[in-house]
């Protein structure tokens, strides 16, 4: 169908530039529209590419597009191209969709803000450069894409730059991304260095041993550019440390909590959706990498299972209903990783895609609940809501229970093909993700009962009216339902949350769309579990789900302050901001005013003063001599200089 | 070897790099004599001198080859025979965008000049334009001697812009950056010397020819290192390369904007310009044996420089170190002696002159609201200066190396061209890539973020003429990191020859696929 796939980053990328332009003349709402209709148009663009991919045989289904050479020296060619394939696509399409669902939903939501028009201007550069990241065919591009959602996201979580918590989030964020990025960088060169390329087909070319030509010959060089393994799994960890950060792995997960300073859109959409995702994909890109480095695939199990369950034990004892959701995300990325790092890239991808219906759509019933208990995000001051906000609530609910993983919602079938994956690494990552599971059937649970059942506790509170220059909503009397804008796309990630489970269903492999789908960027990955044991463990997923229901259920449905079950360990994160403070940013701090105070002033200049005596000279002298010494050293050079010039004139005349 | 002179510089029918030095420095000379009422008519001389200068440049930037190696403008006059002096200029792949750039940094600067009182205004005008000959005369030259004037000629206006025009330590300052960077040219001059008469001893005559003297290796390997620490003495005090940076904090701090620009933009690339003309043209061997050193000198400086700029309170002191940090980028580049190393060398110069331009300019714009540029006094400017405020985040941004931006380009080529031939360098000044968004965001933070007290919420945003002064270095920041290959197209090729020639000197195997 539609052959060039420029057009979908460049319609996201004409919406920055039209917003650009114009966007403060347009205001509140028509900028918001034209930024939505942009990402619909990348979006109705990767359904035509799709479609054409579609079209194609399951073999022919990539190809690369080449719009113009980006860095070229000597052995270096950087172009500036992107790939189709069945991947990208996957990637772009929910990209796409979810974005023009949360773009809309923001017009709601942003509504009588200040910057109204400058908040879409970030949102649509954050998709263009997303769309730029998966759908890039080399290393370098996908770094473009990377940097620049990371700037976007920077620029999101410090919107309300007023508050100093949002703009040390911001720069918070920016930093630990960074120390992944570093990773990344290293592990190009490293590539570049062996390989002399930087594409992704031109690496992965160079790691397949069937495509070396044995005998003599010109392809010899080929064979010597043969990627070790050692290099590849420095390149896959080097690779992994870009996906901790990008994806807040531990130990550099607290970022994402603390991005729940950005407006709620924000949330759903980068850190929730899709930037955040990012590192996942990245491994998923280079799974013919990883697949050849068992010990990086450990590492990434392993930082996975322990990310995710370490982030849902925080989750069960957050108050703020985002903050809830954040650990959430960072558990659920957790899982992900898990499914990359046990070689079950397709469910990843799965979990992945599900992942940003059901928690786009649990961020932005946050966000409903937000606006309409009047910027309050303490759920121990709600509950009851559910009489005031029937379509919210009843979402939520589904979301909830697509977390859960509750059959037959979507979460059930994606969690469940990562934990079968896991468990055919090896048992043990298994057992942690089943306790993880109950986990977050639990803490969900939590969220749900606390805001939506029980007794209203808001009116002991009085709602806090527009306290939050982010929303200005104000507005009296009891909580209501938002505009369309933003409870239609609740329902639509709603429906999608409940039917996402039928992209890959495991009955019988023809039921298997999205594997089948994957099939040429993964190959066929056939896991070594029979039938019944599939069977068992999928009814224990079920049931590890339902009991975390059961348990919140018994918990939370009437109280609503249990401290002993919220105990301030997992509060506070595990004492991980502790950690930082004490083992980076005080010791940091402390280096560098000593660099400053001792090294620059006492060594450094200090020897170049007493060399020239040179504080003294001009303290004493240059204040009694109104000219100056030097003036006068500078006026003979001039004049010096002059003479000889003359000379040299008059010399060669 | 083939001849390093593609084609003579008669494309205009005029002597193109003769009237590039001496244009602006005639004009300086007429407007110093003019009387001192006459401001305006300075200011507009200096303008329209500037603006011409320019446009000679982007004329010879246009009808410039891609693709093709060696001197493409090139013009030589025998000067005084007897000592081997001429007037020798001439423009190849790397100097060509540093004159461009030194072209397009004055205009920028004259136009946007604070300066108020016409007879200040005057003979400011006088001192910009006799610099603006001076640096040029720098880059041209390829007669060393020559060089050697240029060089030192800059410093004299550079002195009377802090001292007279400057703030705070003014004098203080002045006289730091005057005698240090004299007193690291002392050396230089005895090595340019020493460089002309063993010419002598092995040709019959004294030569200060550079293409004479780098063609003919005439020096003993053991005279060459030392020669080779002489030259690279001088310009590292010009660059500044850590550890010998100290003139510059308080000399960018206490001299005027246009100063501070002009003194970080263009005068610093006279240190890293020189070491790849002449250190490595004329002591290839030395500089490759010496490269660990210089390379440990610059992931230093990478590293120092984003330390220390992390807790100034003086925002210029900021960029200052920022600058030290990016210079050290500038230095491994350079001394990873690979095709990609030396290209994002040449290029980062030409990134950092436009970004170091670029936010100096906006920290004088912020001072002429606020009067301070302390970042203790400043807060909140975001509210009340949302355009100041959205052109500093993109400056900055480009000065962390952010991709689609230029200083990406630059900092990616340099950390991979050191990579693969100095690999351990490379990792260390990796560290700088994380380093350098601590202090750009902190101090952003500091100064446009958070509630604006007192007079920060009463600001004005960006005025016209301000956006115009800002324009053309938006353009470019944001073009060559999109589409830097116009620019490395022309660069590589001389690039390629220098490595190629370095390699062949010291023996090293040449590898044509890097």
């Amino acid at each position: 169908m539609l052959h060039s796939l420029a057009y979908i980053p460049g319609f996201a990328l004409a919406g920055f530039v039209i917003v650009l332009l114009v966007g403060s003349r347009l205001g509140d709402p028509k900028a918001g529209w034209v930024a939505t209709l942009a990402i619909a148009g990348s979006f109705v663009c990767s359904v035509l590419t799709f479609s054409g991919l579609m079209g194609r045989t399951s073999t022919g289904r990539s190809y690369v597009e080449t719009l113009f050479t980006w860095i070229p020296v000597g052995s270096l060619h950087v172009t500036v191209s992107l790939l189709a394939d069945p991947l990208s696509i996957t990637m772009a399409l929910f990209v796409t969709g979810v974005s023009t669902l949360i773009h809309l939903y923001a017009i709601g939501y942003m509504k009588r803000d200040r910057d109204f028009s400058k908040f879409f201007l970030y949102f649509n550069l954050f998709v263009f450069s997303m769309l730029m990241l998966v759908l890039s065919d080399n290393f370098v591009l996908t770094f473009l894409g990377w940097e620049g959602v990371g700037a976007c996201s920077y620029f999101l979580i410090s919107y309300f730059f007023e508050r100093p918590s949002a703009a040390t989030a911001g720069k918070f964020a920016f930093i630990v991304n960074r120390i992944g990025d570093f990773g990344f960088l290293m592990a190009m060169f490293l590539l570049f260095d062996h390989t002399r390329t930087l594409s992704y087909q031109g690496v992965f070319s160079k790691t397949a041993p069937p495509s070396c030509p044995s005998g003599p010959g010109g392809t010899l060089g080929h064979c010597v550019a043969q990627l070790s393994s050692g290099t590849l799994e420095a390149v896959c960890l080097l690779l992994f440390l870009g996906a901790v950060g990008k994806s807040a792995q531990l130990p550099l997960s607290l970022w994402l909590a603390d991005a729940m300073e950005g407006p709620t859109p924000v949330s759903a959409l980068i850190h929730a959706a899709t930037m955040v995702t990012a590192g996942v994909y990245l491994m998923a890109r280079v799974s013919p990498l990883l697949h050849l480095a068992p010990v990086a695939s450990w590492v990434i199990a392993i930082v996975g299972v322990t990310t995710a369950f370490v982030a849902a034990t925080i989750g069960t004892s957050q108050d703020d209903i985002k903050k809830v959701l954040a650990y959430s995300t960072v558990s659920q990325l957790g899982y992900m990783m898990l499914g990359v790092g046990s070689g079950a890239y397709v469910a990843a991808i799965f979990l992945m895609v599900t992942h940003a219906f059901y928690k786009a759509l649990l961020f932005l019933g946050s966000g409903s609940v937000i606006h309409a208990m009047g910027d309050e995000q303490d759920i121990k001051k709600m509950g009851g809501l559910r009489r005031y906000m029937p379509i919210t609530s009843v979402t939520f609910i589904i979301g909830w229970l697509s977390i859960a993983g509750v059959p037959p919602f979507s979460g059930f079938w994606s969690k469940g093909d990562v934990l079968d994956g896991a468990y055919t690494k090896s048992p043990i990552l298994w057992a942690v993700g089943a306790v993880t599971a109950i986990l977050t059937a639990y803490y969900m649970g939590r969220e749900v009962y606390l805001v939506f059942f029980g007794e209203p506790r808001f009116k002991e509170v009085a709602l806090n009216h527009g306290g939050d220059a982010s929303t200005g909503h104000g507005h009296g009397g009891e909580p209501h339902e938002p505009t369309w804008h933003m409870w239609v796309p609740l329902v639509v990630l709603a429906f999608l949350a409940v039917v996402a489970g039928l992209l890959n269903l495991p009955f019988t492999s023809g039921l298997g769309y999205l594997e089948h789908w994957l099939t040429p960027v993964f190959g066929t990955t056939h896991l070594a579990l029979s039938t019944s044991a599939k069977w068992l463990l999928a009814g224990s997923d079920a049931v590890l789900a339902l009991a975390g229901v059961a348990i919140a259920w018994s918990i939370w449905r009437r109280a609503w302050d249990r401290p002993e079950l919220e105990p301030n360990f997992l509060r506070s994160s595990w004492g991980l901001y502790k950690v930082y403070e004490y083992l980076v940013s005080k010791p940091a701090q402390a280096f560098a005013n000593f660099a400053q105070a001792t090294v620059e002033t006492r060594i450094i200049d200090g020897t170049v003063n007493a060399t020239g005596g040179l504080v003294a000279w001009t303290g004493l002298r240059l204040r009694k001599l109104q000219s100056g010494y030097v003036r006068n050293y500078a006026l003979a050079i001039a004049l010096g200089m002059a003479g000889v010039l003359i000379y040299l004139v008059v010399r060669a005349g | 070897m083939s001849t390093p002179i593609s084609s003579y510089s008669s494309t205009f029918g005029f002597p193109i790099l003769t009237v590039l030095v001496l244009l602006p420095a005639i004009a300086g000379a007429v407007v110093a004599v003019l009387p001192k009422r006459f401001g305006s008519v300075a200011r507009s001389i200096a303008m329209s001198t500037s603006l011409g200068t320019l446009g000679l440049a982007v004329a010879m930037l246009v009808s410039f080859k891609s693709n093709t190696p060696g001197y493409q403008f090139f013009a030589k006059h025998l000067w005084v025979a007897n000592f081997g002096i001429s007037w020798e200029l001439g423009v190849d792949g790397i100097s060509l965008f540093l004159v461009v750039l030194t072209a397009l940094v004055f205009p920028i600067v004259i136009g946007g000049s604070g300066v108020s009182t016409p007879e200040g205004l005057k003979s400011y005008m006088s001192w910009m334009l006799l610099l603006e000959g001076a640096c040029m005369g720098c880059f041209l030259s390829l007669d060393i001697f020559v060089f050697f004037l240029f060089f030192e000629a800059t410093l004299v206006p550079a002195y009377f812009l802090i001292s007279r025009w400057g703030t705070g330590r003014r004098a203080f300052a002045a006289t730091k950056f005057f005698l240090y960077t004299f007193l690291g040219s002392v050396f230089f001059f005895v090595a340019i010397l020493i460089v002309a008469f063993d010419a002598k001893a092995s040709t019959g005559h004294l030569s200060f020819d550079l293409i004479t003297l780098s063609s003919g290796h005439f020096l003993s390997s053991g005279a060459a290192k030392w020669l080779f620490l002489a030259f690279t003495l001088a310009f590292a005090v010009k660059a500044p390369i850590f550890p010998f940076h100290t003139w510059s904090p308080d000399a960018y701090s206490s001299a005027p904007a246009g100063g501070s620009v002009v003194l970080a933009g263009v005068m610093a690339k006279l240190g890293t310009y020189g070491i790849i003309r002449f250190d490595l043209s004329l002591f290839p061997q030395a500089a490759s044996v010496l490269a660990p050193l210089l390379l440990t000198l610059g992931v230093s400086g990478i590293l120092y420089g984003a330390i220390v700029a992390a807790v100034q309170k003086d925002l210029k002191k900021v960029v200052a170190y920022s600058s030290l940090s990016h210079i050290g980028f500038i230095i491994m580049g350079l001394f990873a002696m690979s095709p990609q190393g030396l290209d994002g060398a040449v290029l980062q110069m030409i990134n950092h002159g436009i970004i170091v331009a670029g936010l100096f300019l906006l920290i004088a714009m912020i001072a002429r609201r606020r009067g301070t540029w302390n970042l203790t006094e400043l807060s909140g400017l975001q509210k009340a200066a949302p355009v100041l405020a959205g052109v500093f985040t993109l400056v900055m941004l480009a000065s962390v190396g952010l991709p689609g931006l230029n200083g990406f380009i630059g900092e990616f080529l340099i950390l991979l061209g050191t990579f693969i031939t100095h690999r351990w360098w490379a990792v260390v000044a990796g560290g700088g890539v994380i380093l350098s968004v601590v202090y750009m965001l902190w101090a952003y933070q500091q100064a446009f973020h958070s509630k604006p007290q007192g007079d920060n919420a009463k600001v004005s945003d960006m005025a016209l003429k301000e956006k115009l002064v800002m324009a053309p270095l938006i353009i470019l920041i944001v073009f060559i990191g999109i589409y830097p290959k116009p620019i490395l197209d022309r660069v590589t090729p001389t690039v390629n020859s220098l490595v190629h020639q370095v390699r062949t000197a010291s023996h090293q195997p040449s590898e044509e696929s890097r």
